[in-house]
């Protein structure tokens, strides 16, 4: 048998034609069930259209046969990276309508438990990010802060993910003191530390900066056209921060920097999330040096149940426990649209009620939806593997984009 | 009223409520300002030149939400809900517009890129058709799916369910079959009680009458 030379099938002048492929639902880089049309011209990407939806569970429609306290849970499995912050919008969204007062002190375990949030979720996509364009070491390290984390929300709320800690009135239960000393040394010690060395293989890095430097640009114009939030507009230069703009809780007291990019690529994206994590250990530090002792949620029987301990005394007690879990509380009819600063950007809740104990429709903003409407925009032109990187920058959690 | 809760606070409304109506005129059916938000209801026809001056002489440059409601009792059922976002003037409003089954809405995907994947979400979940869309499909429920699931009429459960059949070797669509009925607990007067209906119960009603 005579050997023949292998012919390249490029090397003629035949035209190659565009072809299409599919990027998921089963796709490792694609954070989820994200399924992606997309067409090639060798290895530019043409165009994209994402498939959304797989994940759909009709969370909204299950709201609505919920009472105001049952549909709490849902929000925990929105976005299950930091579920706090997704229960965090809609405690706030049913607090503006009662118009109920928080306590000092629930409003700043508030605070801290949702920067804790941003920390857990930063370290997941950060390290995902790193990993989708190549990188595995820095992903493991951090998650060694992830753990952490959960174990914070599991001595808080007796929850690793789905917490449902934040309630209408303040939160479900006050923390044990070792919990935030805890958290206090964590902050000045083995957060720093763990992170630091994670990110000096990272930042600096020649490839992670080749795969990311000048990957998916967007201008302020764009940014804002395409209604981004959170990460992605900051990234784009726009310092955007609705913890500073319109604080909830006890924000206003906080002081933190927003950190803004400068070109609007990928690295921007992942850099703004890096300091992020810095000025949430900031905030977590003020939160626990001001925090002021006293009720942990609204004393409104009304709306938040008694403790078992005061059942055991108390007939009152024990009645509104019974109707607060049966009927739940009513809320005066009226409609609100609350956005909150979660990780990935802002995620608002429209909640309509028509006074009785159930929501009548609860439209959950996702911070996903906008961000990924726009990847057919801003993979054009770039080549097939940089699309990994894109995704990883707009940091997208399918539970939340497809509720 | 005073303002006791904690959400997120933004700049006051004194007088935007005023100015707006007073510069978007005819077109507005009603406006209020409730709950510390002010909520305009647009005429349907009217609503991208109103979304339109609001973008670029009000400001309001970020459309964050399309939302879709169903009130089946109004003659005109679905309200398109659309949360909008000032970020010089650090300001949120709610825009309105109802319609119903066939009547379409126009489309703001001219105003804002983003808004196509939003209307095809109140397109998807409600039915509400947007003329102009250049790309009107589903997006969220299945492909091939039919009905419109937050309709208040479709029920929680839905119509279909699907399984791997092994002796088809694929998935297959079946009926929905609920091994115990759905229970919807109604606990909106525990003491009068709900209006269960119970077997033979009847009988003892048409006697009384």
């Amino acid at each position: 048998m005579s050997l023949s030379l292998e012919q390249s099938p490029t090397t003629g002048d035949e035209v190659i034609t565009n072809y299409t492929i599919n990027f998921g639902p089963q796709h490792p880089a694609a954070h989820g069930v994200l399924r992606m049309v997309m067409e090639l011209d060798g290895e530019i990407v043409e165009r994209v259209d994402p498939h959304v939806g797989l994940l759909h569970r009709g969370t909204e429609k299950l709201i609505e046969h919920k009472t105001y306290l049952q549909a709490l849970p849902y929000f925990d499995r929105l976005d299950y990276c930091s579920p706090l912050a997704m229960e965090h919008s809609y405690v706030l969204a049913v607090e503006k309508l009662l118009n109920i007062e928080v306590p000092l002190r629930a409003q700043y375990l508030r605070v801290l438990f949702a920067e804790l949030t941003r920390i857990c979720n930063h370290m997941l996509n950060l390290g995902s990010h790193v990993m989708d364009v190549g990188a595995m070491t820095p992903n493991l390290w951090l998650f060694e802060i992830r753990e952490d984390c959960l174990n914070f929300f599991e001595r808080a709320s007796g929850a690793r993910m789905h917490a449902a800690w934040f309630r209408p009135g303040g939160v479900h239960q006050d923390v044990p003191l070792k919990l935030l000393t805890d958290i206090a040394d964590w902050l000045d010690t083995r957060l720093p530390q763990l992170f630091d060395d994670a990110m000096s293989l990272v930042v600096d890095n020649r490839i992670f900066k080749q795969r990311n430097v000048d990957i998916a640009i967007v201008s302020r114009d764009d940014a804002i056209a395409w209604g981004f939030s959170g990460p992605m507009i900051r990234g784009s230069g726009i310092p955007w921060d609705l913890r500073k703009s319109q604080p909830y809780d006890v924000y206003d007291r906080m002081d933190f920097e927003v950190p803004v990019g400068t070109r609007g690529d990928c690295y921007d994206r992942f850099m703004v999330r890096v300091e992020e994590v810095r000025q949430s250990a900031r905030i977590m530090k003020q939160c626990l040096a001001e925090m002021p002792k006293g009720p942990v949620s609204s004393t409104d029987r009304k709306v938040v149940p008694p403790k078992r301990g005061e059942m055991k005394q108390s007939m009152e007690a024990l009645i509104h426990h019974f109707k607060l879990y049966t009927e739940g509380f009513h809320v005066p009819a009226g409609e609100v649209y609350v956005a909150t600063e979660s990780p990935k950007g802002e995620f608002g809740v429209y909640l309509v009620s028509d006074g009785t104990n159930k929501p009548y429709r609860c439209k959950i903003r996702p911070t996903a939806f906008s961000h990924l409407q726009a990847m057919d925009f801003m993979t054009k032109g770039h080549m097939l593997p940089d699309v990994t990187a894109i995704i990883g920058a707009i940091d997208v959690v399918f539970g939340e984009c497809d509720r | 009223m005073t303002v006791l809760h904690s959400a997120p606070r933004y700049s006051p409304f004194d007088g935007v409520l005023e100015t707006l109506t007073a510069a978007l005129g005819a077109d507005v059916v009603s406006a209020i300002e409730q709950h510390g938000e002010i909520v305009i209801h647009i005429v349907r026809e009217r609503i991208v030149d109103v979304l339109r001056a609001l973008r670029d002489t009000h400001e309001y440059q970020q459309l964050m939400d399309i939302a879709g409601a169903d009130y089946p009792s109004r003659p005109e059922r679905f309200e398109v809900v659309y949360c909008l976002l000032s970020l010089t003037k650090n300001h949120r409003l709610i825009v309105k517009v109802s319609t119903d089954e066939a009547t379409p809405v126009p489309t703001v995907t001219g105003l804002w890129p983003n808004a196509s994947w939003y209307e095809r979400e109140v397109y998807d979940l409600y039915g509400v058709l947007f003329a102009g869309h250049p790309d009107l499909r589903r997006i969220l429920t299945d492909y091939g799916f039919q009905g419109h699931p937050f309709r208040k009429d479709f029920p929680l459960t839905g119509y279909v369910e699907l399984r791997y059949s092994e002796e088809d070797k694929r998935v297959v669509y079946e009926k929905v079959e609920l091994a115990q009925d759905l229970r919807q607990f109604d606990f909106m007067s525990p003491w009068e009680g709900a209006h269960y209906v119970l077997p033979g119960d009847e009988k003892a009603e048409g006697n009384k009458a």
